[in-house]
């Protein structure tokens, strides 16, 4: 029935998995390996101060500076983060603390659709509803000139992205904080807010820190949704109804021609290594956070 | 309990009630905004159709190419990323299942590594791909996008294979059964929705993105043909038809998205049924 015995079929398996794991385990240093052998010959020539303080961007003669695409991508992610820190924090408290159980059950298949939607339906929707949205009414109301497609457009559409990851890490949070840290202090008589206000939330606040970094390290790399509403003018902006221009949408934008500039393709691998870095970073701080809050 | 203290939970509980109210709604203004532009445009004739000449001034045909094309490459990628990461989530759970120590590093390796974002993936599979000699084709881009969802596979299902009791595998053994026999006869029986699951979760992060096959997978008006050819994906058109200058290309992107949206939430419908359904070859502790 089998063409091998038991034992070379546990060997072929066997072989099998531990090829597999390996691949699996070199993938983060090959990435990095390979992104460097990349873009070594941007760092070798010029200082990598130079480069990410360095604001000109003509990479036709040889100016590559990052100062604008790091500035654009900072602005983008940490409004996004101000508008869903807050929104996901709540929700998850509501959920898991105030409703019954059918909330949730009506939230976890929404957090599901809303991870699952892929980036360019976002920014299409961003297109369609949010660049209008500022340009018509939002601009117009405060009195000032903006085309729509802005900073504040991209942060918008990108924390609508990161909500379902973000508040399914917070949601898990909750979860895990035992049952009887919570009795004791109704027990002590603290009404269900204070409970939640100096107990739960303090319990949970080095979770509460790692879902907010996750969600940060996630929006830095988001590119499709971004580019498609953020205007890519490389520019630093001066308010957030200017457009900018982020990291991510630089590699997207300019894969045509990187190989017909000198040292241009060795420019992109670089804003894709430092890509890398600060997701690597990011994660592996957040990491550290959760150990925290899991050890207590 | 002062009155101060009451009005306070009264108002964080309006804004909790707000907050979670508000993702709903924003989900159902979504869904609803790419529903209502893409059923105005659609046709049979998009879905049909490769593109013709002149397509993207507005002339006739569809986007047969793209759907095709996507389909095509997402399921390549899941399959690789099946035939990778199975394993090594079997790996984890039955032969490391006495080192936590080792699990754990594997798995924050795994978390790190789901966190990169796919346009590093896309510059990265672009260098391998210089570097290989390959051009723009299906292959590379599967290889791409297998490296992207690699993570997502590994991770969902070790997170169903961690639930599976000591119990189950201490009665395996005792039957006699090695550790490859436990793995891939007694584990993937035991979860077979949940590993399911994970391979439609992955293949839905793999037809959804766009980042990645940018650089990879090219883009051409004919349906693919071949694993060196390059191959067009429904992101990607989205994404170009957006930029035209020409109405009705611009309500062809719309179609478009619609037509993705909808694969990806049959897929998700699709995932959410089969974690129901086949219970037969679980045994329930």
């Amino acid at each position: 029935m089998y063409l091998l015995n038991r034992k070379q079929r546990h060997a072929v398996n066997y072989t099998w998995m531990i090829i597999s794991l390996l691949l699996v385990a070199f993938l983060p240093f090959l990435l990095f390996v390979g992104l460097y052998i990349k873009s070594v010959l941007l760092i070798h020539d010029y200082s990598l101060v130079d480069l990410i303080f360095s604001k000109t961007w003509k990479p036709a003669s040889g100016q590559f500076g990052f100062y604008p695409f790091i500035v654009g991508s900072i602005w983008v992610t940490l409004i996004a983060m101000l508008i869903t820190a807050p929104i996901c924090l709540l929700t998850a408290i509501y959920v898991t603390q105030y409703t019954k159980k059918y909330i949730l059950r009506i939230m976890h298949p929404a957090i599901d659709i809303l991870a699952g939607l892929p980036s360019v339906v976002y920014g299409l929707w961003g297109i369609l509803v949010i660049v209008p949205f500022i340009s018509r009414y939002l601009g117009p109301w405060l009195d000032i000139k903006t085309m729509g497609y802005s900073i504040l457009a991209a942060s918008f559409v990108l924390s609508i992205m990161i909500i379902p990851f973000v508040l399914n890490i917070l949601i898990e949070i909750f979860r895990a904080i035992p049952m009887e840290l919570k009795e004791a202090a109704l027990s002590l008589g603290a009404t269900q807010w204070q409970t939640i206000k100096h107990v739960l939330v303090k319990k949970a606040l080095p979770g509460i820190i790692a879902a907010f970094g996750f969600g940060l390290a996630r929006a830095f790399g988001e590119t499709m949704a971004v580019l498609m509403v953020v205007g890519n003018v490389v520019r630093l902006p001066k308010s957030v109804f200017d457009p900018g221009y982020t990291l991510p949408a630089l590699i997207a934008n300019n894969y045509g021609e990187m190989l017909s500039i000198p040292k241009y393709d060795a420019a992109l691998m670089f804003a894709a290594l430092l890509l890398l870095a600060v997701s690597l970073f990011f994660n592996l701080v957040m990491h550290f956070f959760i150990v925290r809050f899991n050890k207590y | 309990m002062t009155r101060g203290q009451k009005i306070e939970e009264k108002i964080f509980k309006m804004l909790m009630a707000f907050a979670t109210f508000f993702i709903l709604a924003i989900l159902a203004i979504i869904i609803y905004s790419i529903f209502e532009k893409g059923i105005r445009s659609i046709s049979w004739e998009m879905l049909t159709q490769i593109p013709q000449g002149g397509y993207y001034y507005g002339k006739g045909g569809g986007i047969l190419n793209a759907i095709l094309g996507s389909l095509a490459l997402a399921s390549g990628a899941t399959m690789l990323a099946f035939v990778i990461g199975m394993p090594v989530a079997l790996y984890l759970n039955v032969f490391l299942i006495r080192h936590k120590k080792v699990i754990d590093i594997f798995r924050f390796l795994l978390d790190l590594v789901w966190g990169i974002p796919s346009i590093v993936y896309g510059a990265f599979g672009f260098s391998l791909m210089i570097f290989f000699g390959l051009q723009t084709s299906l292959l590379a881009g599967i290889l791409t996008v297998t490296l992207f969802i690699l993570p997502i596979m590994i991770r969902s299902m070790d997170e169903i294979l961690r639930t599976v009791p000591i119990g189950l595998q201490e009665a395996a053994y005792s039957l006699g059964s090695n550790k490859s026999e436990i793995a891939f006869k007694i584990f993937t029986r035991q979860s077979f929705s949940g590993i399911i699951t994970a391979v439609l979760l992955s293949f839905g992060r793999g037809i959804g993105d766009a980042a990645a096959v940018l650089f990879t997978a090219g883009y051409t008006d004919h349906l693919p043909n071949g694993l060196l050819e390059p191959v067009a994906t429904l992101p990607l058109s989205i994404f170009f038809q957006l930029s035209s200058p020409v109405p009705e290309v611009q309500n062809r992107a719309y179609a478009s998205a619609l037509v993705l949206t909808l694969i990806i939430l049959i897929v998700s419908l699709f995932s959410r049924g089969v974690g129901k359904r086949y219970h037969k070859t679980k045994i329930n502790f």
